[in-house]
């Protein structure tokens, strides 16, 4: 199971590149189809808000990649470290 | 086992932390519910930057201030203490929405009126960021072990006890302000829509009043009167790799799909009734309300389960349950409310007509209004309004709104439709709380625990409607394309929660 949890790491980076590339494109292709600051100023906010949460989900598939969750922490000392 | 004295302990707890989180809930859905409305009267789309404050209220308050609302009030609540931290919370939402019913219209105060519904909206989206981590916390830390599952889903049933208070005070309000119908819908939309507004501060009332006399957590006080309380809350949740790292996987792994879920069951379904099948306001309404109340006993339910057979594979199974049979329900609903190949009944067709003269602009609307009824039951109502102009050269601007009535069965099989759904929103969501509490330790629980809740509910949940419609203006042929969205994240979630997350129950929270 651990060799499966390491190389799924590499799919969730792919995915998390892909749907934040996906996101962009569409906000750009809005933006161009229906100006305005209205739907600039909302897509923006897709765009800004869902930046860090790709970011997370490539460092959530880097870590699951370099072995983070073999084994999950029985206590918070584990948790804390 | 615990004592008499015990059980009646965390009776209070429960309470006092879950009529409070309920009102949180409801002073932020009857803003959402009363949106048209609400833009109507502070947010006209004539004037651009209304029209940009308006989006600004509505996208702003759900995605950005509610995971920092969790980051705000969670390091409170990991230095100062949980029970001051979601009283503040409290106080915060019930201010700002009795404040919002108070704010005159755009008509009489102009910009300035839309400018402080959207400062007092921000205002309801960082206070209920930091609530719910703050409540769920709480009653998670006077709870024993082996019945934490059973006592936090209490709180888990508030957020759609919080929905159902919002619609039922307005269905109730839109109701009651004059003798007719027609008339009381007038008034409420005029200025009735505010006392739903109003009454929040009575129900914040009494909750300050019941949460003033609960004591501070024990396991906080403990760890406050032994000098561990953390110094900086935010620095260790998420720049310790072990905690960062379960914070990711709370997110990805559980909350991410369990945001899809709760809004697709609840709120997308709500918007699929009205406008993919065109069944009328009211009826939707109240099909709502039923599925909820038959529904929200199984938060307990299998928040109890949850501490017999562990968290993880009963949200897993409420994910998988949604995604194989969404696309089989919300067909099943379109063919319920559909009147195609269905004859209609002529005889029965009334045709009513009425102008009303507008003396201030000068012309005159002419509403048309075309009731059919079909022999599977359905009655369809097709309203037409025309603008007359008084000088007869301007052409009349016509407006068409069509809604439908479901006769009994009609409508007790979209109530059972929507039921299946909250079913699957209680399993992903009834055991949740006691998940997240059991990852993370005390000293930083309120942080860790409420940030991927908030964005897994906030961000994920929260985007729901609004994918949806962008997916059905990309792709117009299909009327269930809106589906993809909550089915792709819930099928990502459900593969990281299985392979990833462990099914045991913590048994030490106190460390």
């Amino acid at each position: 199971m651990n060799t499966v949890k390491k190389y799924l790491g590499l799919v969730w980076i792919a995915l998390a590149v892909y749907s934040y590339s996906i996101l962009l494109k569409t906000a750009l292709e809005r933006i161009r189809l229906v100006p305005g600051t209205d739907t600039i100023i909302q897509w923006s906010i897709f765009a800004i808000i869902f930046l860090p949460i790709a970011l997370g989900f490539v460092m959530f598939g880097w870590m699951a990649f370099k072995g983070a969750y073999d084994s999950l922490p029985a206590s918070s000392e584990e948790v804390e470290d | 086992m615990q004592s008499t004295a015990e059980k009646k302990t965390i009776r209070k707890v429960i309470f006092a932390s879950s009529v409070g989180t309920l009102i949180e809930w409801y002073d932020f859905y009857i803003f959402g519910s009363l949106a048209p409305i609400i833009a109507m009267q502070f947010f006209p789309k004539t004037n651009p930057t209304a029209a940009l404050l308006s989006t600004l209220a509505t996208f702003a308050a759900g995605f950005i201030v509610r995971p920092f609302g969790a980051l705000v009030f969670g390091r409170l609540g990991d230095m100062v203490g949980r029970k001051y931290t979601f009283l503040l919370t409290l106080i915060l939402m019930g201010g700002s929405t009795f404040a919002i019913g108070l704010v005159p219209g755009y008509d009489t105060i102009g910009f300035a009126a839309p400018l402080i519904v959207l400062l007092l909206r921000l205002v309801q989206g960082l206070a209920l960021g930091g609530e719910y981590g703050g409540a769920a916390t709480y009653v998670a830390e006077h709870s024993p072990a082996e019945r934490r599952g059973y006592y936090t889903s209490w709180i888990q049933t508030t957020a759609t006890l919080g929905l159902l208070l919002s619609l039922g005070i307005i269905l109730i309000t839109r109701k009651s302000l004059a003798p007719n119908d027609a008339d009381s819908i007038r008034v409420f939309e005029d200025w009735g829509w505010r006392i739903p507004f109003w009454f929040s501060v009575v129900l914040v009332g009494m909750s300050i009043y019941i949460r003033l006399k609960m004591h501070e957590s024990p396991l906080f006080s403990k760890l406050k009167a032994e000098g561990k309380t953390s110094k900086n809350p935010i620095k260790e949740s998420l720049m310790h790799k072990g905690n960062l790292k379960m914070v990711l996987l709370s997110l990805f792994g559980a909350t991410m799909g369990q945001g899809v879920v709760w809004y697709t069951g609840q709120f997308y379904a709500q918007t699929f009734l009205e406008t993919a099948c065109k069944v009328d306001f009211e009826q939707t309404r109240t099909i709502l309300i039923w599925a909820i109340i038959f529904a929200t006993p199984l938060f307990i339910f299998f928040g109890n389960l949850s501490d017999k057979i562990g968290r993880k594979w009963i949200i897993m199974a409420g994910l998988f349950l949604a995604v194989i049979s969404y696309r089989p329900l919300y067909t099943k609903m379109l063919a319920v409310a559909s009147t195609k190949d269905v004859v209609m009944d002529d005889s029965k067709t009334k045709i009513e007509r009425l102008i009303r003269p507008d003396e201030v602009k000068g012309h005159s609307i002419q509403t048309t209004t075309t009731i059919h009824l079909y022999q599977n039951g359905i009655t369809e109502k097709l309203v037409h309004n025309d603008t007359l102009y008084a000088n007869g050269l301007e052409k009349p601007q016509a407006v068409d709104k069509l809604s439908k009535e479901l006769p009994d069965d009609g409508y007790w099989t979209m109530v059972a439709l929507i039921f299946v759904q909250i079913v699957f929103v209680t399993m992903v969501y009834g055991p949740i709380a006691a998940f997240l509490v059991e990852i993370f330790p005390t000293k930083i629980r309120y942080t860790s625990m409420s940030l991927p809740y908030h964005l897994g509910n906030g961000v994920f949940g929260g985007m729901t409607p609004f994918i949806a419609v962008l997916l059905g203006t990309l792709y117009a042929g299909d009327v269930l394309v809106g589906l993809w969205y909550p089915i792709a994240i819930a099928v990502v979630c459900l593969v990281i929660g299985t392979i990833y997350l462990s099914n045991k129950i913590d048994p030490e929270v106190n460390d």
